[in-house]
């Protein structure tokens, strides 16, 4: 008999986008490590194989798409191969106060976070490139449940997300295909240092969370490997808050 | 890119601050207004209004109007 794991990811393939960098890049190479074969996408080729140096060996691809255009969504499904796994990790940050939030910055912000993720979700769909009893995982943040200055355009674009995330988990269950959605709180990453936000003040920061630290992208993996696997069947359409028992994502004086 | 132009620019991000108390030589992180929030939206100035990113660290670098002026002017 083989040694117990609920967690076991052998003979799935996974698709994890925003993989060059941040918690995607940890999340893919902590899926191929618990036996995945990945699929990275993301914009930068090179960034995207410096993902894949860090996988064990396997049939891992890194297939370069920037997901805002709609020809290359169209060219990553075609390419892909049935997916027992999908994580909609790509996405970016920013700071700006509500009085100054322009058309440039919404465009910025909901065109990767929003429209990308949903426009990606609907070509997998119609192309038949999921299977059945597959695992969706959607990255959000706490951010949509918590404000904090100059976040309102970034925290707007997660809460978008995770009630699409649970109307699609709604419209994917009678294939139990679960979808749910995962809501860090602050992690290191290069997404948190933004337009004024510097590293010495979110080191002071995160000593009000409880856990006395920020995430780093592996602690998020670990749940990402816990709802991609089987181990999770039974879960679908919930947003899971990993934070260091964090309420807020961060305070500005 | 001019001066009293980008003063006035500046002034408007500030609600309670009179407009005559921010000039060229002002030590502007010492306004009682000045905070976190007003920071966020002088960078979100220098980028929408003159197409230049800048850094919190570069905008705390700054010690008057005129500084920041220049930082923004030279990038």
């Amino acid at each position: 008999m083989g040694q117990f794991n609920p967690f076991t990811l052998v003979g799935k393939q996974i698709l994890v986008t925003g993989a060059s960098s941040g918690i995607g890049k940890a999340i893919a190479v902590a899926c191929a490590k618990m036996g995945a074969t990945v699929i990275v996408t993301g914009r930068n080729v090179e960034r995207l194989n410096e993902t894949l140096s860090l996988m064990p060996e396997g049939d891992h691809k890194a297939i370069s798409a920037d997901l805002t255009k709609a020809e290359d969504i169209e060219s990553l499904v075609t390419e892909l191969p049935k997916l027992d796994g999908l994580v909609q990790c790509a996405g970016v940050g920013s700071r700006v106060p509500c009085k100054n939030i322009s058309k440039e910055d919404l465009q910025r912000i909901l065109m990767p976070n929003v429209e990308a993720p949903i426009l990606l979700q609907t070509a997998i769909l119609a192309k038949k490139k999921i299977n059945k009893a597959a695992s969706i995982v959607y990255v959000a943040s706490r951010a949509a449940n918590a404000p904090s200055v100059g976040n309102a355009a970034y925290s707007a674009s997660k809460g978008a997300i995770i009630s699409y995330a649970k109307c699609l988990a709604l419209e994917l269950a009678p294939r139990l295909i679960r979808v749910n959605c995962i809501c860090p709180g602050m992690v290191w990453t290069e997404l948190i240092l933004k337009d004024g936000v510097e590293k010495e003040q979110l080191e002071q920061s995160q000593l009000t969370y409880p856990l006395k630290r920020f995430g780093q992208p592996e602690d998020i993996a670990n749940l990402a490997i816990y709802l991609l696997s089987d181990a999770s069947s039974w879960m679908t359409g919930s947003s899971l808050d990993i934070s260091g028992g964090g309420e807020g994502i961060l305070t500005l004086n | 890119m001019e001066l009293n132009e980008f003063v006035a620019n500046f002034a408007e991000q500030f609600d309670d601050t009179d407009a005559s108390e921010i000039t060229a030589s002002c030590v502007f992180h010492d306004l009682d207004e000045w905070s976190s929030l007003i920071g966020m939206s002088i960078i979100a100035l220098a980028r929408t209004e003159y197409g230049k990113p800048i850094t919190g660290a570069e905008l705390k670098a700054c010690v008057t109007v005129e500084d920041l002026f220049n930082l923004i002017k030279n990038k």
